[in-house]
């Protein structure tokens, strides 16, 4: 059924026999290569959104209470909402859809070998629903009282009533966008487990799937096992906030902590949900710039899979001190703790990929070593709040706010810029500038550390999440603190300076951009075995696999690639 | 390393600060030495004109992947071992151990307040000589407190940055924990869960005193409302 399915939605077309309205191939295509890019760019808008959010509410830490130029005068209610939703953004709407839908959608049909994936028109659905829900999250900002305000992880009861957040329509709207959001992405998952499954090309066998297909795949997985309780939540808190009932309401039985584990038991997979397709392009990266296989191929899997399953056992490390039973933060604090050890053997397989290579330092390659020397900074932080005993101090605090940021902009922005700088050639058939990427990475990488390095020692220092005026604790005012702080404001205004950089160059070289041939990079995997950009139907004929995917650099070959479906 | 930048003014404080210090020395020790190996790696094998990539042959890759693989990680497994073993000592000390209290003080938040009840001049909470005061906390130091936390609207959090103590309050529930000052000052209390659009605006004093200067405070206490912002 799938198969009939995906031929009668695009077959009269693969055979070019006539050309769609501007309509129906923007806005109604079931290509999987334009509802990617339909992803990305709706992703990139958002990321724009998210950014604004960031500059104003470091611009009312660092200069408090004065009027911050295209925003105004910061309140409380104001930093709340931005906060807010600045986090839930940069999750829910920049960093899933572009890393497992424009990424996912774009990627495995074309990695496994096949025309499209196995469920266009779900694939359709998916991102309209997407669609609406970033309208329906927007839609929130313009009711009375204002966007929510509670926080991206919004506890109960601040969000269960509007007596307390003080906006009736904001935590709903909020809250039925999300909801609407984990729909999209279920129908997505289905999409690409399943057409990772079946539609593969012939002679493709397990491990012989590029990492950044297993890594999408997984991670679709994780999502599906994850959201159902926080989607259950979700309603039960929607009911609470407009009809009344009483599931988080301690006044009629109900109680505020089952919010916090149905939300941790989903939001701490989602952190690998993420991560993973990041690592799985680092994976593709470092193999072609390297030239040499990816070292213990098997080890990265059978890692990812462990990692994946213990995830869904350490969500209660986010709540040592809400609450909860004490006892059970010895137990939480050991499962924690002990998923440094898969963590690390990824690290050390894909450093050891390294060894022997013939690095060569190209605009991709730069994002994805960057991508590991960054987040080794936010793993090892981890384990600062993974022990039970010292998240006491730590909890809450911009410790915290700095190791997330570590772990979370080498995957959704360095992990994206990785994967765009290296699939733009097959995307849009053309290359960037390399030297103008080249001058954006080390203004943003820089940029990035003079962010969150002095973070983590504000946090060190006492400094606690989500406060919009230091001025209110003479602990936290002194003088070298505001320094820091307008240090990290600094850093973030730089930073977002040279944003345009990369954006004009990636619209620019849309059109105007040198053109690319079908395998730039001379890489093995076989989306580069296809034209650039892919025609409808990416194959013709289409391929048959024959080798793994990192077979660079064999002996006795006079190149040093050897494409999947290459027979020879 | 965290006394550089906040007293200790607890009896559990310098054993969190010391659990910080072992995980600092760890992590710090494991990340200069991948970043080093990940920045000699891209200086050695650079891409140079005439190199190709080399891979070692099966038996070197072996004894490569034991030396760098699985080393590192029996090692890594057992720092992790040291952390758990540190993390659930200071956990147990700090939340689980419950010492008999000299004193109670009774802690309820609300947005945007706090409100303390100290036990007056008999040492009993709920008698008549309890002193009720907004944002203002008083003890006295080396005595033993045991709190009781509540909160009345939203999530809370009774954060003592200078104690080290930190604990989420529940409407409907009271949590107890315990303290025990070992320095005089005049310290912050914060709110550390955000609780609405006020959260920034919920700060506290604590002030740890002698027992004179106690003393003279529960003769003539300062039963105050302040009105804020």
């Amino acid at each position: 059924m799938a198969e009939t399915h995906g031929h009668e939605a695009h077959g009269h077309d693969a055979h070019g026999h006539h050309e769609e309205g501007w309509f129906v191939k923007y806005f109604w295509s079931t290509d999987h290569k334009m509802i990617a890019k339909q992803y990305l760019l709706t992703g990139m808008l958002l990321g724009a959104v998210g950014a604004y959010f960031a500059y104003v509410f470091r611009m009312q830490l660092a200069f408090p209470n004065k009027p911050v130029p295209g925003y105004g005068l910061v309140t409380g209610a104001d930093y709340n909402a931005l906060v807010t939703n600045h986090g839930a953004i940069m999750i829910f709407w920049v960093a899933m859809p572009v890393l497992i839908a424009a990424f996912g959608n774009f990627l495995i049909p074309l990695m496994v070998g096949c025309d499209d994936m196995v469920f266009p028109r779900l694939n359709r659905l998916s991102y309209q629903i997407f669609l609406v829900s970033a309208l329906v999250l927007a839609a929130s900002f313009f009711v009375q009282g204002g966007a929510f305000g509670g926080a991206w992880t919004s506890y109960p009861p601040l969000s269960a009533k509007a007596e307390y957040s003080l906006t009736d329509l904001g935590p709903t709207l909020w809250l039925a966008a999300v909801a609407l959001e984990f729909v999209a992405f279920l129908l997505g998952g289905i999409n690409f487990v399943t057409t990772a499954m079946n539609s593969r090309a012939p002679g493709m066998k397990a491990f012989d799937i590029p990492m950044a297909v297993w890594m999408i795949v997984i991670a679709s997985i994780l999502f599906m096992c994850s959201v159902g309780p926080l989607v259950a939540g979700a309603v039960m808190l929607m009911f609470d906030q407009q009809v009344g009932t009483g599931f988080f309401d301690p006044d009629r039985g109900g109680d505020p902590v089952l919010w916090q584990h149905l939300f941790w038991f989903f939001g701490h997979p989602e952190v690998y949900v993420v991560l993973l397709p990041a690592l799985g392009f680092v994976a593709e990266i470092i193999t072609t710039f390297s030239r040499k296989r990816l070292f213990a191929y098997r080890t990265v899997l059978y890692t990812t899979i462990g990692t994946g399953v213990l995830s869904f056992f350490v969500w209660a490390h986010h709540q040592f001190i809400a609450g909860i039973d004490p006892r059970m933060a010895n137990v939480f604090s050991v499962t924690t703790v002990l998923i440094s050890i898969p963590i690390a053997e990824m690290t050390f397989v894909y450093i050891a990929t390294l060894f022997g290579g013939s690095i060569s330092f190209r605009v991709p390659m730069l994002w994805a070593l960057a991508f590991i020397a960054e987040f080794l900074m936010g793993g090892v932080t981890g384990i600062f709040l993974g022990a039970s005993g010292a998240d006491i101090y730590f909890h809450d605090t911009y410790f915290v706010v700095a190791h997330f940021h570590y772990t979370f902009f080498p995957i959704a922005i360095i992990g994206t810029f990785a994967g765009l700088t290296y699939w733009f050639p097959k995307m849009f058939g053309r290359h960037m500038n390399e030297t103008v990427n080249k001058v954006h990475f080390w203004i943003t990488i820089t940029c990035f550390n003079g962010i969150f390095l002095p973070l983590f020692v504000l946090g060190a220092a006492g400094d606690h999440r989500r406060i919009f005026d230091y001025g209110n604790f003479p602990e936290l005012s002194q003088p070298w603190m505001q320094d820091l702080r307008v240090f990290a404001t600094v850093s973030l205004l730089i930073m977002l300076a040279v944003q345009p950089l990369f954006l004009a160059n990636f619209f620019y070289s849309m059109f105007k951009g040198r053109k690319a041939e079908a395998n730039p990079w001379k890489a093995n995997t076989l989306e580069w075995q296809c034209p650039s950009p892919p025609p409808h139907g990416n194959f013709s004929p289409l391929p048959e696999v024959y080798r793994g995917p990192y077979e660079y650099s064999a002996e006795g070959r006079a190149d040093d690639f050897w494409p999947q479906n290459s027979p020879t | 390393m965290l006394e550089h930048y906040m007293q200790q003014g607890s009896s559990f404080a310098s054993q969190i600060d010391g659990l910080v210090w072992m995980i600092f020395l760890m992590t710090t020790f494991w990340f200069l030495l991948v970043e080093g190996i990940l920045f000699w790696l891209l200086w050695r094998f650079r891409a140079r004109p005439g190199h190709k990539a080399v891979y070692l042959d099966d038996h070197a890759e072996h004894a490569f992947e034991v030396k760098w693989i699985e080393i590192p990680h029996r090692v890594i497994l057992l720092c992790d071992v040291a952390v758990i073993i540190g993390a659930i000592t200071v956990w147990s000390e700090v939340k689980l151990s419950a010492p008999a209290p000299d004193e109670v003080v009774r802690v309820v938040a609300q947005q945007w307040a706090w409100t303390f009840t100290h036990a007056g001049r008999d040492g009993k909470l709920d008698t008549a000589d309890d002193i009720v005061t907004i944002d203002e906390l008083h003890v006295q130091v080396g005595k033993t407190y045991s709190y009781e936390l509540g909160a009345k609207d939203v999530l809370h959090s009774f954060s003592i940055p200078v104690f080290r103590l930190k604990q989420d309050a529940i409407p409907g529930r009271v949590i107890t924990g315990w303290f025990k000052p070992t320095i005089v000052g005049e310290f912050d209390v914060q709110c550390a869960e955000i609780c609405g659009i006020g959260h920034g605006i919920m700060p506290a004093r604590l002030y740890v005193e002698t027992p004179e200067a106690h003393a003279a405070w529960i003769a003539n206490p300062t039963h105050y409302l302040a009105y804020k912002f």
